[in-house]
């Protein structure tokens, strides 16, 4: 064995071909140990400590921080038996050593200077130094490739199944062979930019992409340039000319998605139907004046009672619901098709419609006339959170006898809601928003908002509907009204 | 008002009492007790498992050096988890049967498997090197998580072929142990082993070493509980053990093997553990995760502790460090020297294991293949 081994840089992390030296932990002259770490190099993957496969005293350092090495190439070089005669430096001419010196020249990589043909090479170009830029870092050199020779193989390198009587092979082979790879490579061996949309209109039009000079980013061939091309010169190969594809029949249901109908969303489906076909609806409408219920919630809201309670409008057109209902009684009420009935309800179990991650659910209010303000405000509160979390339980759902439907919080005006099945009305509260408004005979700005009330009409006629919905109104447009009802 | 545009997703629940890990060791050297789990070892046994956790590191930190010289392809660094894997590959009985992943050096160690072997291996001069029947050891696997449904099927066989139970001389039957780690816990091929384990009560014990990443994914991208609280969805006993603990991780493996041996089906043993290396050679965890963490997991260095509770207790003395620290350069010296010795093997040496015994079709094949080989003009020459 040399007492000089060469440390040559490994692949660090499979497959890799070259890495960067970011620092080194040792000098020419210093004294190393078996494993000693002596080098931090960056590859593609991570950056590594290298330990030293070799003990002895460091007698030259061939690449510098900085400097991007192959795979393979020599970075450090340690004499292993440093108490031995002095080594002659300029080795003899002949002798083993200048060879290894001269295979080491071969080997170093070259200073960045000499390097500038990868560094500056484009993606898909190949450098000056025989490697083609990819998207991370270069690829293997691409120059020599050499095929062990075999035994039997022919003398001459005449291609097999070649005419010896064609005197010229070499030309047309190389031209043949240009055409076959990709008719993309331009001469110098840089590859032609072009997106794969591009190289295919390219290809059916029948022209060259390394004919072209592109005059996209970067030289890239545009549409625009293949274009051009067809344009003026009308390339085009003719049997694609002739025969152009059909054109593709507009096909509605590939654009389509189905979804399959199941869960809520089936059941709302069949609720809907059912409730918009037996019950026949009527819809009122009733637009007001909602500042004295605004200005009310702010100061109920800062009412020590609320304290953590959230405070919204819902909250109060939910109470004028309760109070009406208390006036108009058969509003709470349901038809009875078998029995041929009106069943009046006692209880109000308050509905408010919920849009939810499993979809619209309706869940309600047990006995929600029973409730104060503050506990009407948390069942709601209460009621929300549930339905957000998609914990609500089939008993939350059952039961109700009149619902609110609040579209407003979508900051729409109002609807023509539908009934929840076995109900006989349903409020829907729109979005509430400074408009004019005419106050003694003088227009000023108030908080307005609209309420619409579907009610079946084999149950509810006009008459108590309207009384219904202008009882709701009439608290909400004056809160002291709930002091001479309740 | 329930708002369609702020839907939040349920809250984690949170973590539960009992996932404090089994520990017979702290990290500051002193010996605690456990009301189920104990060990009550000799000094010879104490000393003896200091050596493997230092010897295995040894083998690791050499393979890790050799990997970064250009002598192995690859390597998967185990440093960190030498407690778990000693402490539960020594639990292991002579008959008792190992599936590794790929990082199973310390049990291989234990098993009695030449580390010459394990460095073959990633250097690609072997398929494997060892006879997974007489060392007890299947070969390493590469595939995530697929070895717990061999060590399951295995240890079906075993119950099959009546080697549960007391035996008729005298031993107390096999059991079947299948290492993998907190990643491959999420692998479909894990958790299907664990219901095929669980119905048939299958004598395996499946080891997991919680190393806190699958290569840059952390554990709590992998489960919402801790690990060993699988188990009891699956219906079977799951425990968490100090993995940086030696005897700790000895006494559960132990406890569970001997439940499987009697009959009493699987147990998973979550070893909490931490990968301080990166997850292989080709892997750069600074990447990922923090400084900071791995600090904190030098304080509960699994050789510190051992070290520190021999000398306290006087069962080791400074003399013993010192042969043993001599022992490992000489183990070191020994695999380095063995790995740059060894050769590439004959091209068509690939046709050699394909079957117990070869096919026609894959004679002719080799035959073919050689042929070829030959008819190069420098034939010979390579190889």
């Amino acid at each position: 064995m040399s007492r000089l081994q060469d440390f040559r840089l490994p692949d660090l992390g499979e497959g890799l071909t070259e890495g960067e030296i970011l620092s080194w932990s040792v000098q020419v002259g210093d004294t190393i140990t078996l494993n000693q770490v002596i080098v931090e190099v960056e590859t593609a993957k991570a950056a590594v400590e290298v330990p030293s496969p070799y003990a002895g005293v460091v007698t030259r350092i061939h690449a510098e921080a900085g400097q991007t090495v192959d795979v393979g190439a020599p970075i450090i070089t340690v004499d292993t038996d440093p108490t031995a005669a002095p080594l002659d430096v300029p080795a003899p001419a002949g002798s083993d050593r200048a060879q290894e010196d001269l295979a080491l020249t071969e080997m170093v990589p070259r200073p960045p200077e000499d390097d500038a043909g990868p560094q500056g090479a484009l993606i898909g170009e190949v450098g000056a130094n025989g490697r083609t830029a990819t998207l991370v870092g270069y690829g293997p050199r691409s120059v020599t490739a050499k095929r062990r020779p075999r035994v039997d193989a022919p003398a001459a390198p005449a291609p097999a199944g070649a005419s010896p009587a064609a005197p010229p092979p070499a030309p047309a082979r190389v031209s043949a062979q240009q055409v076959g790879q990709s008719a993309a490579v331009r001469a110098g061996g840089v590859t032609v930019l072009a997106k794969p949309p591009v190289r295919k209109l390219a290809k059916e039009r029948g022209v060259d992409l390394a004919v072209l000079q592109g005059t996209g980013p970067h030289g890239t061939v545009t549409r625009a340039d293949v274009e051009a091309v067809v344009a003026r010169t009308g390339a085009a190969a003719p049997e694609l000319r002739s025969a152009p594809e059909p054109a593709p029949s507009y096909d509605t249901a590939a654009r389509e998605t189905r979804v399959p109908v199941k869960g809520v969303r089936k059941h709302t489906a069949a609720a809907m139907v059912a409730s918009a076909f037996t019950a026949p609806h009527v819809t009122e409408f009733l637009t007001l004046d909602m500042t004295p219920t605004m200005d009310l919630r702010s100061r109920v809201q800062a009412m020590p009672e609320f304290a953590g309670v959230k405070v919204s409008p819902l909250l109060f057109v939910a109470k004028a619901l309760l109070l009406a209902v208390a006036r108009n009684p058969q509003i709470n009420s349901s038809w009875d098709e078998d029995a041929q009935e009106i069943v009046v309800k006692d209880p109000v179990n308050l509905g408010i419609a919920a849009a939810t991650p499993r979809g619209l659910l309706v869940p309600n209010i047990k006995d929600a006339d029973q409730l104060s303000l503050v506990e009407l405000a948390r069942a709601l509160q209460s009621l929300a959170e549930t339905a957000r979390d998609g914990r609500t339980s089939p008993s939350d759902m059952a039961g109700g006898t009149i619902t609110i439907t609040n579209v407003g919080m979508f900051g729409v005006d109002n609807g023509t809601p539908i009934l929840n099945p076995g109900e006989s009305a349903i409020l829907c509260f729109g979005a509430v928003r400074p408009m004019p408004w005419v106050v003694d005979g003088e227009v000023v700005v108030r908080q307005v908002t609209s309420l619409s009330l579907s009610f079946d009409h084999r149950v509810v006629d006009g008459q108590l509907g309207s009384q219904f919905l202008a009882d709701i109104g009439r608290v909400l447009s004056d809160p002291a009204t709930a002091l001479v009802w309740a | 008002m329930p708002d369609a545009t702020a839907l939040t997703e349920p809250p984690i629940p949170s973590s539960p009492a009992g996932e404090v890990p089994v520990q017979l060791l702290t990290p500051e050297g002193e010996r605690v007790s456990h009301p189920e789990y104990d060990v009550d070892l000799t000094d010879e046994e104490y000393r003896g498992l200091y050596r493997d956790l230092v010897l295995v590191r040894r083998i690791d930190i050499e393979a890790t050096a050799l990997q970064r010289q250009g002598e192995l392809g690859i390597w998967a660094a185990l440093l960190g988890q030498e407690a778990a894997q000693v402490g539960s590959g020594r639990a292991m009985r002579e008959k008792d049967f190992a599936f590794p992943t790929y990082r199973e050096h310390g049990v291989a160690w234990c098993r009695g498997v030449d580390p010459l072997e394990l460095l073959g291996l990633f250097r690609g001069v072997s398929n494997g090197g060892w006879d997974p029947q007489e060392k007890r050891f299947q070969l390493y696997t590469i595939v995530i998580g697929s070895q717990t449904l061999h060590a399951t099927g295995y240890a079906m066989g075993v119950q099959k072929d009546g080697a549960v139970g007391p035996q008729a001389d005298g031993s107390e039957g096999e059991a079947v142990i299948a290492y993998f780690g907190d990643g491959a816990s999420s692998q479909g091929d894990v958790n299907e082993a664990f219901v095929w384990a669980s119905v048939y009560n299958a004598p395996v014990v499946f080891f997991c070493q919680n190393n806190q990443w699958g290569i840059s994914t952390p554990t709590d991208h992998q489960t919402r509980i801790p690990l060993y609280r699988r188990a009891e969805g699956f219906g079977f006993p799951g425990v968490r053990v100090d993995g940086n603990d030696v005897l700790a991780s000895y006494a559960v493996t132990r406890k569970a093997l001997d439940d499987a041996r009697q009959g009493q089906g699987p147990t998973l043993v979550e070893a909490f553990t931490y990968r301080m290396g990166a997850h292989t050679t080709s892997d750069d965890p600074t990447r990922y995760r923090l400084a900071s963490e791995l600090e904190a997991w030098k304080l509960k260095d699994p050789l510190e502790r051992m070290k520190s509770f021999l000398y306290k207790q006087q069962i080791a003395d400074a003399d013993f460090f010192a042969e043993l620290d001599a022992d490992a350069d000489a183990l070191a010296a020994r695999l380095r020297a063995g790995c740059l010795q060894m050769t590439d093997p004959a091209p068509s040496a690939m046709f050699d294991r394909v079957y117990a015994e070869t096919t026609p079709l894959l004679q002719e094949q080799q035959a073919a293949f050689e042929a070829y080989s030959a008819g190069f003009a420098d034939a010979g020459a390579v190889h």
